[in-house]
């Protein structure tokens, strides 16, 4: 039984570059920073990519949702091994106010549009750390999801899946259709060679709206600041055990 | 927001924290529950005393009496003298661990004046000292070989001023370079310097050692970008050259004595250094090919197609790269090649760097020069890639076991001979040892040839040198393209100056400094 796989990437800014806040207050600064595929779902295309190899997937699509600039990620994910890809268009303006949401609705409706059994995405986005789309769409189809996965093995019909827990190691059953989010011991994601790339640049990118898919990207959320952390003060020395309680009891904590 | 950890290399501990609450930060690691703090210092015994493993005399110089300690005390106030044998330790040795001094005083000055006060009384007391920055040399130069007073730089490490017009930074010397590029960034501006030890080295060590480093093939050397310096001589005088113009014919240039001379004719206290414009757009690719030549051509394919934007050019043999995913676990992009390269370009217009790196890519492959490679354009992607090659030098000193032991040397010379080199030390040493790699930048015609064994044996000294010396002599290359001579190679420069120039040069050092007392047993050879 062949798969066909759905994998979600994300373009966010690269994890190497230093983050600014916008004089605005309002958001990061994106304009001419490095962005690059979100590492959680490099991790993601890279195990979808190795199922195709193993055999069990026949095909992989990749899937972003952003601005024009989201091609070059799906360029990556194509280079990667991925068989076509699928962009979404979100004006650059909007970005900010994509949810994760939105985002669900959008990769539910196209798992049941390319007629997807397996849909994989990185656990997390690096930018926005929610970490709620994997089980959003989960919820949306009716599918069981296997979250945190560091481990992923096909049995009949079903992904026995290994899930990195807070307490340790959890190993589950799911049965197909089944969405699946990656961790980060799941793979390393391989290097796209210069060969792939070049084959990458004849494979098909399909692109469409959230329109044409009946779904409504109005925002539920306003951002009403966002703000550096406040800096870390100097830590003061005191001579001996009383001064430390004296401080201690005059900044309240005892 | 996530948080991004940086790794700084060479000997400074490396924590890895693998707890799944740090699982957004991104170091990708294979061990699931394990802590562990490596440190390229405590993990190996000892070395030798040098004054044991080498012939060597001591010079007629004082020894340090407690009247000298006080004199330091009173100068810096006690914090600033460290006498203690245990914190000495880690300054009296050399990053590759195979010179170690008896030094039983360590200084550190904030300011010139203190330098100043520092060397007039030495001057004058005949004490020997040994300056130091970020102990990062490699070729013993960094460290004492008796019981010099080191004067370290490390509180030396203030920024005076960046000109953004002229695009000129004037700083103390013990700023560390990779603090120094970032404090630049801020205003458009990149250090036109970069080498592998740069979160450690300070730009007053690379400026006495006249480094090189990975982008020369593109900047330039220290030489040229270099502007001002000021030092102290060993009488304690000042020298003050620190103009800040590009360009200034006025009498001779004295700048030039400090850049370069290893410490021993003045100890460099500030700098005054040209930053070009930071670049838009850096693109790096990683390259796989079969053979040395295809090396040779791939380069001049390179400088011809990328021409401007080529801004660095360095290869990689087959064994340097075995060792780095051996001993550092680290992953190269690509399969197992005989030979490797990176090539990489900056740039102020992101398409037009791409349209032309792209071209010269797809014609390189199709040509069969290049057999396999990726090209990266991310910050996190290309700092991967670029510590493939930054750390060989940490992946060798790890291959023994037991010891480091590590023989560096590096080579200027004519590109068609470079692989040769490797090929014929490796054969002339056979059995004797672990490793015999060559890595480097061809672009600027030096390779970095190293050597890797299980146990120091004075016989394997003596098989690899003077034979490695000769070989470079024969085809007019340098014993020391870009590290200096330091404590190691002191004796061999004739094999790259004729005996006018070094007779010249002993001249120059006596007027500077009489009696001898900067970083001696080093840099001119023993009589």
């Amino acid at each position: 039984m062949s798969l066909r796989v759905l994998v979600g990437c994300k373009r966010v800014i690269d994890y190497a570059v230093k983050i600014r806040v916008r004089p605005d207050k309002m958001g990061v600064v994106t304009d001419g920073v490095k962005h690059s595929m979100n590492p959680f779902d490099e991790i993601a295309i890279e195990e979808a990519v190795r199922l195709k190899e193993k055999k069990i997937a026949k095909e992989v699509i990749a899937v972003s949702c952003g601005p024009t600039q989201a091609q070059e990620t799906i360029r990556t994910a194509l280079a990667m091994g991925a068989d076509r890809g699928i962009h979404v268009e979100i004006p650059a303006k909007e970005m900010e106010k994509l949810e994760p949401l939105h985002v669900s609705k959008i990769l539910a409706k196209l798992a049941e549009k390319e007629g997807a059994e397996l849909l994989i995405v990185g656990k997390q986005a690096i930018d926005d750390d929610s970490n709620a789309t994997a089980q959003m769409t989960a919820a949306l189809l009716e599918w069981p999801q296997a979250t945190f996965a560091s481990k992923i093995e096909k049995t009949d019909g079903t992904l026995l899946v290994v899930r990195e827990v807070d307490g340790g190691l959890e190993t589950i059953k799911v049965k197909l259709p089944a969405v699946v989010s990656a961790d980060l011991r799941l793979n390393e994601p391989r290097y796209a060679t210069l060969p792939n790339i070049m084959k990458a640049k004849k494979k098909k990118i399909v692109k469409m709206k959230p329109a044409d898919l009946g779904v409504d990207t109005t925002a539920h959320f306003e951002v009403v600041e966002v703000c550096d952390p406040p800096s870390r003060e100097a830590g003061i020395k005191v001579e001996d055990v009383d001064a430390l309680v004296s401080k201690l009891k005059e900044a309240g904590r005892i | 927001m996530m948080i991004a950890a940086r790794c700084t290399r060479l000997g400074i501990p490396i924590v890895k924290n693998l707890t799944r609450v740090s699982s957004t930060s991104m170091f990708k690691s294979t061990d699931l529950n394990q802590h562990y703090i490596h440190s390229s210092v405590t993990c190996f015994p000892k070395c030798e005393l040098t004054s044991k493993r080498y012939q060597i005399e001591r010079g007629q110089f004082s020894t340090i009496s407690e009247e000298d300690v006080n004199f330091f005390t009173n100068l810096l106030g006690h914090h600033r003298v460290i006498n203690d044998e245990t914190e000495l330790e880690g300054y009296n040795i050399d990053w590759l661990g195979m010179v170690r001094g008896a030094s039983s005083v360590l200084l550190k000055p904030k300011t010139t004046e203190e330098v100043s006060t520092i060397l007039a009384y030495c001057n004058k007391r005949k004490l020997a000292v040994c300056p130091q920055g970020g102990n990062t040399g490699l070729v013993g130069g960094s460290v004492p070989v008796f019981d010099e007073i080191i004067i370290s730089t490390a509180l030396m490490n203030k920024v005076e001023n960046v000109d953004t017009w002229l695009g000129v930074v004037t700083c103390q010397s013990g700023c560390v370079l990779e603090a120094l590029d970032e404090h630049v960034s801020e205003y458009g501006l990149m250090i036109p310097l970069d080498l592998g030890a740069k979160g450690s080295c300070h730009i007053g060590g690379n400026v006495s050692t006249n480094a090189g480093g990975l982008r020369l093939l593109r900047y330039g050397s220290l030489h040229g970008s270099v502007l001002g310096v000021e030092a102290v001589l060993a009488s304690g005088e000042i020298v003050d050259c620190l103009s800040a113009m590009k360009k200034d014919n006025t009498g001779y240039d004295l700048k030039q004595l400090f850049i370069g001379s290893e410490g021993t004719l003045g100890l460099v206290t500030k700098i005054a250094i040209n930053c070009p414009p930071r670049p838009q757009s850096v693109n790096l690719a990683f390259l796989g090919l079969e053979t040395f030549d295809d090396v040779l051509k791939t380069y001049k394919d390179a400088k011809k197609k990328l021409g401007e934007i080529l801004s660095s050019c360095e290869f990689i043999d087959q064994s340097s790269i075995e060792c780095v995913e051996k001993n550092l676990k680290l992953k190269a992009p690509i399969g197992a090649h005989p030979f490797y390269m990176l090539i990489e370009t900056s740039g102020s217009n992101g398409i037009h760097d791409e349209e032309k790196l792209n071209v010269f890519l797809e014609e390189a492959l199709g040509a069969g020069l290049v057999t396999d490679g990726t090209v990266a354009t991310e910050p996190s992607r290309m700092h991967h890639i670029w510590s493939i090659r930054e750390r060989i030098a940490e992946a060798l000193i790890n291959d023994g076991c037991t010891y480091k032991l590590v023989f560096i040397y590096d080579i200027s010379l004519p590109l068609p001979h470079f692989y040769k080199m490797v090929e014929d030390m490796r054969e002339h040493l056979g059995s004797n040892i672990l490793r015999c790699c060559g890595y480097g930048h061809i672009g600027d015609g030096n390779l970095h040839l190293n050597i890797t064994s299980k146990e120091f044996e004075k016989d394997l000294l003596n098989l690899i040198e003077p034979t490695i010396f000769e070989w470079t002599a024969k085809v007019n290359g340098s014993i020391s393209a870009e590290h200096g001579v330091g404590f190691k190679k002191r004796n061999y420069i004739h094999y790259s100056k004729s005996s006018g120039a070094i007779a010249l040069m002993k001249q120059l050092k006596a007027l500077m400094d009489p009696n001898g007392i900067l970083n001696p047993y080093k840099v001119l050879p023993d009589n």
